[in-house]
């Protein structure tokens, strides 16, 4: 609390250090303003660096130093000799395949690496600015059409894969992915029904988002995993990683719905006016004025919607549903390797972390774009 | 333009035609709803028929019955051999438990870092940011299993981290020294709870009279009284014991002082920890939403940078902060229900095991819902009431 700056948007304080010390160079400026300004900085400054120091050489020495990065076979002796001093780093050439792929057939596994690429493609080629139009739909369901092809095989040559031995990263994908493509229209179709005039839609609208946002996700999941099949009639039977899928648009739904409405409240009334005097129905007003404008508005909190969704798709480790941290706890029931789950949840932390930052990033530059 | 006869039936007739977007309108509405109900009728047949041949009644008769869960980790005595409405109980406490001391630490934690965020120390802001960045971007189930992996890592009991006399770190949990709460003590307490509450009113009314007459009055001489002096003549009356008792190590376990076992104390700094990073980020958007002139104008009074902070810039950000802060008291709750991946057993999780026994699927999952319902309403009351007070009140 020692030390705020006025304006945050400058690094400089107003009776910074700079204009006292016109000596010295850049460097020693650049120190003197942002690390040594007044004592309790040079103090904080000072203290920080001694603990940042010594977690740092406590990393360096756990994770780099004392590491072992390689063992023969499954003999982890040479880790278990370091275990608490160093890192043992074999795991993840061991086991990375389980992680990322899960049981999908070893040799086929080409095909699970190609939809994540894919996936990646998609996703890549959705954040230009260029492509937001209306072909974009279209690309979006070859691309899942063709990840379909690939998970599932069965044409083209590709042996069929069945949904159960599908597991990891392309899971968390599908999960992700499918719930937003899913979830993003039904959120247009409720946040419009929430700010409809006619009173019995509102109310349903108004009953379906506070329901699924007012209880925890894995109450929707277990929903899914137990409750679902008490619902269905006789002799239909649907696949656990579909019922899965199903709560999840139905969650990415209630919320995407919330965003949403944000962005048609900031949609100015003489829009829908002008609309309406030039006689367009309801669905033209809002499918050719409001909804462009309103989803302009709200695109950087989409993205980070979009981020909570697919940090939220590891909950279904609780349902059994193996996606990229279901198989990475698997991956270290072996008793080889039980010792050394830190170093596996760091690697699937990374992976996590990589996907999420770039969303982040990419929302931040979104909002400056905005701003200007 | 003069109004003449084919203008009045023109108007007329866009009358009607108004009515028929009423009957459009009304035509839908009785179609969606009609869907909604032919949903949810076709569901609940199915439920009814599927339950019926699993032979399993419907109904919340099965609260009463014997539960036969151990609960291990409770604030509230509970035997396997107790019913099922009282292992929900036990449930919600625990719920709570986690969520309030977590909403409490998160908030101090997020303040603190958002505040870091905007310090002119350079490497402190830059640490706070990694901080937000690397906690905000990697998911909470993940965390709270490697924090729960790093619990279990630690020394047994035996060999247990004392960092300081009397705390002991060790796979058991973490072990702090504590007051045995007797009646006495409970007393007091409440006497100090009256004390901030006279306290409060006594301000307001302070507050008040010196915006009548613009006497600058004190209320630390009240608060010494209400809050210090009056709880200690209470406890002197009363001979309650504040002595504390030091955890000791007996056999294999601990003996005193107060336990967190590891699976509370892992979900708690998962919790707290992932929360006060988007904490920080509210809190900083929310101090860089106030307007550089009230720096400035407090700057040029001569007004201290800590009062400046805390009168000028603090209660004007708040009104930013509190909507989005109420969300994240929310997902806190929410998300205090992953304790069913490493067994703490907090409502949702006695939930689960009361639907693998008893097959009550519908009703458990309704219980669930019941409660985070009550609790977010609860959150969201109290939180819409302190932002009316510290709404911006316009003369």
């Amino acid at each position: 609390m020692t030390s705020i700056s006025e304006a945050p948007q400058n690094p400089l304080p107003l009776n910074s250090a700079r204009s006292r010390q016109p000596g010295g160079g850049y460097v020693i400026r650049w120190l003197r303003a942002n690390l040594f300004a007044s004592i309790t900085s040079s103090l904080i400054t000072v203290i920080l660096i001694v603990l940042l120091g010594k977690v740092l050489i406590s990393l360096v020495q756990w994770g780099y130093w004392n590491a072992v990065w390689s063992v023969p076979g499954d003999q982890t002796g040479a880790c278990r000799s370091v275990r608490g001093l160093g890192a043992c780093w074999a795991v993840i050439p061991e086991k990375y395949r389980f992680i990322l792929f899960g049981t999908y057939p070893f040799d086929q596994q080409w095909r699970p690496a190609l939809a994540c690429l894919t996936f990646i493609a998609l996703f890549f080629v959705s954040s230009r600015r260029s492509f937001w139009r209306k072909e974009l739909v279209l690309i979006w369901a070859a691309a899942l059409a063709l990840i379909g092809i690939l998970m599932w095989g069965g044409i083209f040559g590709l042996t069929y894969v069945s949904q159960d031995r599908w597991g990891g990263l392309p899971v968390t994908l599908i999960l992700a992915t499918f719930g937003l493509a899913f979830g993003f229209p039904l959120g247009i179709v409720v946040a419009l029904g929430r700010r409809s005039k006619l009173p019995a839609i509102r109310s349903l609208c108004v009953l379906y988002v506070e329901l699924i946002r007012g209880v925890p996700l894995i109450s929707l999941l277990f929903m899914a995993s137990v409750m679902f099949p008490l619902f269905m009639p006789d002799g239909v039977n649907i696949d656990k990683l579909l019922r899965a899928q199903i709560a999840f648009v139905l969650f990415a739904g209630a919320y995407l719905a919330e965003v949403i409405r944000g962005g048609l409240q900031a949609v100015p009334r003489g829009q829908h006016d002008a609309a309406d005097a030039l006689g367009l129905s309801y669905w033209k007003k809002n499918g050719l004025i409001i909804l462009p404008q309103a989803i302009r508005h709200v695109i950087p909190p989409l993205v980070n919607t979009f981020i909570a969704f697919f940090k939220d798709t590891s909950l279904v480790l609780i349902i059994g549903i193996f996606d990229l941290l279901t198989t990475a706890k698997t991956s270290i029931i072996d008793p080889a390797w039980q010792p050394f789950s830190v170093e596996v949840y760091l690697f699937v932390a990374l992976i996590y972390f990589l996907f999420c930052f770039a969303m982040s990033r990419y929302s931040r530059r979104l909002e400056a774009q905005t701003r200007h | 333009m003069t109004t003449s006869t084919p203008e009045l039936r023109r108007r007329r007739q866009l009358r009607f035609s108004l009515s028929r977007q009423q009957i459009t309108g009304l035509v839908w509405q009785i179609v969606v709803v009609g869907v909604a109900v032919a949903i949810v009728a076709f569901l609940w047949s199915n439920a009814l028929h599927n339950l019926s041949a699993r032979r399993i009644s419907t109904g919340f008769a099965f609260l009463g019955r014997e539960a036969g869960m151990p609960i291990a980790d409770t604030w509230l005595a509970y035997s396997p051999k107790d019913t099922y409405v009282r292992a929900f109980i036990v449930g919600i406490v625990n719920t709570l438990r986690v969520a309030v001391i977590g909403i409490v630490l998160a908030t101090v934690l997020g303040t603190l870092i958002g505040i870091a965020r905007l310090s002119s120390n350079w490497l402190l802001s830059r640490l706070a940011a990694v901080y937000v960045e690397l906690l905000r971007d990697i998911p909470l189930l993940l965390q709270l299993l490697f924090w729960y992996v790093l619990m279990q890592g630690l020394p047994a009991a035996r060999a247990a981290w004392r960092p300081i006399e009397g705390v002991f770190l060790s796979n058991r949990g973490l072990v702090l020294p504590s007051v045995p709460i007797a009646e006495a003590n409970l007393w007091v307490i409440a006497t100090i709870v009256a004390g901030l509450i006279a306290l409060f009113v006594l301000r307001r009314q302070l507050m008040a009279r010196q915006e009548a007459d613009g006497k600058v009055r004190r209320l630390w001489p009240y608060a010494l009284v209400l809050v210090v002096a009056l709880p200690a003549l209470v406890s002197l009356g009363l001979g309650a014991s504040w002595t504390v008792t030091m955890p000791e190590l007996r056999g294999f376990n601990f003996v005193g002082g107060l336990t967190l076992a590891p699976e509370y104390f892992a979900l708690l700094i998962a919790l707290v920890t992932y929360t006060s990073a988007f904490i920080a980020e509210i809190v900083r958007s929310g101090i860089q939403a106030v307007p550089r002139g009230q720096w400035d104008a407090a700057n040029a009074l001569g007004l201290r940078r800590s009062f400046v902070l805390q009168r000028i810039v603090l209660p004007q950000a708040l009104r930013v902060i509190i909507p989005p802060m109420t969300s994240q008291y929310l997902n806190l709750t929410k998300n205090s229900s992953l304790a069913v991946a490493v067994g703490y057993q907090d409502v949702v999780s006695i939930a689960n095991t009361t639907l693998n026994q008893t097959g009550q699927a519908i009703e458990a999952i309704a219980l669930i819902m019941m409660v985070f319902l009550t609790i977010s309403l609860g959150i969201s009351l109290f939180m819409n009431w302190y932002n009316a007070r510290i709404a911006l009140v316009e003369r």
